[in-house]
């Protein structure tokens, strides 16, 4: 990229400058954008060739793919930002499905007057998540909306991969007497992205939990293939997702609340802010169903990961027509946990 | 959390669990209102039900602020924030009210309309600094917790003179609605409600005592005991009642003494007094006209109000068709017997109040107690519309 850097005689002023209709325009404005902004960062061999498209060969199987919005506010927040959390979201989805993540294309909505400065940020942050997790973007949109018309930064990206050999791992595959199990603490996410909201500013030593999660994935398929569901509780939380699996297989489910791994600040803040720990968002936490007899290999396997440290077994799967999921709760009764209804938090990822 | 799980403990709830089963006879039932939605809350949330014989039953009351606020109070705000153009700012249970026109606050805030979220009336003061060529109207709601800061932000909009801040005041007062419920038909003749005892309001008693309730429970010969809002008070409070029932005794007797005395907090009762004043009449949802049981904002502060400010006009608004929030909310009807529950109406598409908040009963009952009633809700399904 360096001849190329050269076409422009003065460069992008990533320190004061700010994003105009000018670098949506398709004409000169943009490309600078894309090369000393896009191009510098994400370096890879298939960007660099400057195409509208990226061309790449794949090995023979079972492929997927997945796409995700992120439109968080505010776009830095303890723990991490847009940018990682857009790498990290879109690997994850794609990984849920035993897969490994092979590309990433990125497409980027900006709003005029968006600081370069905090562009620039956020390139670099997502190129270094996108680096640390092995998955490069190989392609990439830009377009920028009126003053008004967005809000600061909106990134969609999506993934592929390609699903080892023998693993069919799906929301519909739960069975009565599956183990549930999850990779850590939960609701960190949601609390970090609450204490630092504008309206509600409160000091809290909790970060976001957003990480990538398929290497661990990776090591958990490799060991027991055979597992049944995997799925991120972000949005809506570990509730709503558990929900879901429950529909999608036709089962119930029964929590223990002594088992559920929550930091002790998150407890805090939430008994505060009046939410429920089970409903705030995670962004680097899995829930993963599988046979009775595999979930103490699938603990092990989890808590030898650095993702995976405060890993639980937190219930199982059990029979019921109505889909409900239960819990155990600590103080000795017992009751449904519901889908999460409106919102908690808006805007968490 | 310290201080927080000490209330919520196994050990001792079990030991709570055996003490009532001990104290309870068999020959009779125990209907028991926790007046306050918190209490509905802390049963639903920890399964307390389940660690209770079965004739000690929760009856709900109305104490949700949310739920007891009339619709045409709903509609007045709407007004004020499309026709006045002000921005509205209210706490989050109360966007998804439903509204006359099937409209709420959410759908209009969709629509254009300037409605923040906030959490403190701090916040609204702070939004009207911020926006000094626009009208804020913080819209309060609530019992008598809520009441003093909102005499705070008064008074501070004063200090700072805020001229574009008013309050739209709903703030409303406990022991006359407990007072209504017990003069109820449902309770005194009919005899369709049968209610034993109550718990107390907890936060409520901490700023107006455990005093005001001994009117009612010598009148109304109604032992009272002010319940905190965790698992365990619930159970000591219920132990408490029982023992008065059995014993003949009507008294109010406090459980709630980490956080409640006889008088209350009285710097807060005289801050409030000072800027407002009771209020001849008021609609609750349920109750319909209660007199005397809420409070205005006092001549001396009117430029803050937003009732004179924008020349609010009574609304007469009539609910949803078929809903039972008015009968749930005086414990003559579970939520369950109410024909929109679950098929029509649930917490995403709420017909009435009692589904919006979660210290609502009905939301109480959906999100938390349905596996209690799985035949009902399969029964009912796709029979009734609206």
């Amino acid at each position: 990229m360096t001849n190329t850097l050269k076409r422009f005689s003065v460069r992008l002023n990533t320190r004061n400058g700010t994003i105009d209709m000018t670098h949506g325009s398709g004409g000169r404005a943009m490309a600078q954008l894309i090369e000393e902004l896009f191009v510098r960062h994400f370096d890879n061999d298939l960007l660099r060739q400057a195409n509208d498209q990226a061309a790449f060969d794949v090995p023979g199987g079972r492929m997927v793919m997945s796409t995700d919005g992120h439109v968080i506010s505010p776009y830095f927040f303890p723990g991490g930002d847009i940018g990682s959390l857009s790498i990290h979201g879109t690997i994850n989805d794609v990984a849920m499905s035993g897969a490994r993540p092979l590309y990433l294309a990125a497409g980027f909505i900006l709003e005029e007057g968006f600081p370069l400065a905090d562009l620039e940020k956020i390139i670099i942050s997502m190129a270094q998540a996108a680096s640390d997790c092995g998955v490069p973007v190989v392609t990439g949109d830009t377009k920028v909306v009126e003053k008004r018309k967005g809000d600061g930064i909106f990134i969609t990206t999506t993934g592929i991969g390609i699903v080892p050999q023998g693993v069919n791992i799906s929301g519909d595959l739960a069975q009565p007497g599956d183990a549930i199990l999850i990779n850590g603490t939960i609701g960190d996410h949601g609390v970090a992205i609450m204490s630092s909201r504008e309206n509600l500013e409160f000091e809290t030593t909790i970060e976001s939990d957003s990480a990538a999660l398929h290497t661990l994935i990776a090591d958990i398929v490799e060991l027991v293939p055979q597992v049944h569901c995997l799925r991120d509780p972000t949005r809506g939380g570990v509730a709503t997702t558990l929900n879901e699996l429950a529909q999608q297989s036709g089962v119930g489910m029964m929590l223990s609340e002594n088992a559920l791994p929550i930091h002790p600040a998150v407890a805090a803040a939430c008994e505060l802010l009046g939410l429920d720990p089970l409903y705030v968002a995670n962004e680097g936490k899995l829930l993963c169903i599988c046979a009775q007899q595999d979930a103490r290999r699938v603990l092990e396997i989890m808590q030898a990961h650095p993702l995976g440290q405060k890993a639980a077994i937190i219930g199982e799967v059990i029979e019921d027509e109505h889909g409900f999921v239960q819990m155990q709760t600590s103080f000795g009764g017992s009751r449904i946990i519901d889908w999460l209804t409106g919102e908690q938090l808006p805007r968490i990822c | 959390m310290k201080y927080v799980d000490e209330f919520r403990r196994n050990d001792l709830a079990k030991i709570l669990s055996k003490a009532i089963h001990q104290e309870a006879r068999d020959d009779r039932q125990y209907n028991l209102m926790e007046f306050c939605g918190g209490h509905t809350h802390a049963i639903f949330r920890y399964g307390v039900q389940d660690m209770i014989p079965e004739n000690v039953n929760f009856v709900h009351g109305p104490g949700c602020p949310v739920c007891v606020l009339p619709t045409g109070r709903i509609d007045n705000a709407i007004q004020l924030a499309i026709e006045h153009d002000v921005i509205l700012c209210t706490y989050g249970d109360l966007l998804r009210v439903p509204a006359s026109d099937r409209k709420s606050l959410l759908k209009i805030k969709a629509e254009g309309a300037d409605i923040r979220m906030v959490y403190s009336t701090q916040d609204a003061l702070k939004i009207a600094r911020e926006n000094p060529q626009h009208e804020v109207v913080f819209f309060a709601i609530g019992f008598e917790t809520t009441t003093p800061p909102t005499a705070v932000a008064i008074k501070q909009a004063q200090l700072e003179d805020l001229k574009n801040f008013t309050v739209f005041c709903n703030h409303v007062l406990t022991p006359a609605a407990i007072q209504n419920i017990l003069e109820s038909p449902e309770v005194r003749e009919m005899d369709t409600v049968s209610i034993d005892g109550f718990f107390g309001p907890s936060h409520v008693s901490s700023i107006i005592g455990s005093q005001p309730y001994e009117f009612f429970a010598e009148e109304f010969q109604k032992p009272v005991v002010i319940a905190g809002f965790e698992p365990l008070d619930v159970m000591q409070s219920s132990l408490m009642l029982i023992r008065q029932l059995n014993t003949g005794r009507h008294e109010v007797e406090n459980e709630y003494t980490r956080v409640v005395s006889r008088e209350g907090n009285r710097k807060a009762q005289a801050l409030v007094a000072e800027v407002m004043e009771l209020r001849r009449n008021f609609e609750w949802r349920g109750l319909g006209m209660v007199p005397y049981s809420a409070l205005q904002i006092k001549q001396k502060y009117e430029i803050f109000d937003a009732e004179k400010r924008f020349k609010v006009a009574d609304i007469q608004a009539s609910d949803v068709k078929g809903c039972e929030c008015p009968k749930i909310l005086r414990g003559a009807k579970k939520p369950t017997d109410c024909k929109l529950f679950g098929v029509v109406c649930t917490p995403e598409n709420p017909m009435g109040s009692c589904m919006v908040s979660s210290e609502g009963a009905c939301a109480a009952y959906w999100s938390y107690g349905r596996f209690r009633h799985p035949e009902k809700q399969q029964t009912d399904k796709q029979q009734e519309t609206v």
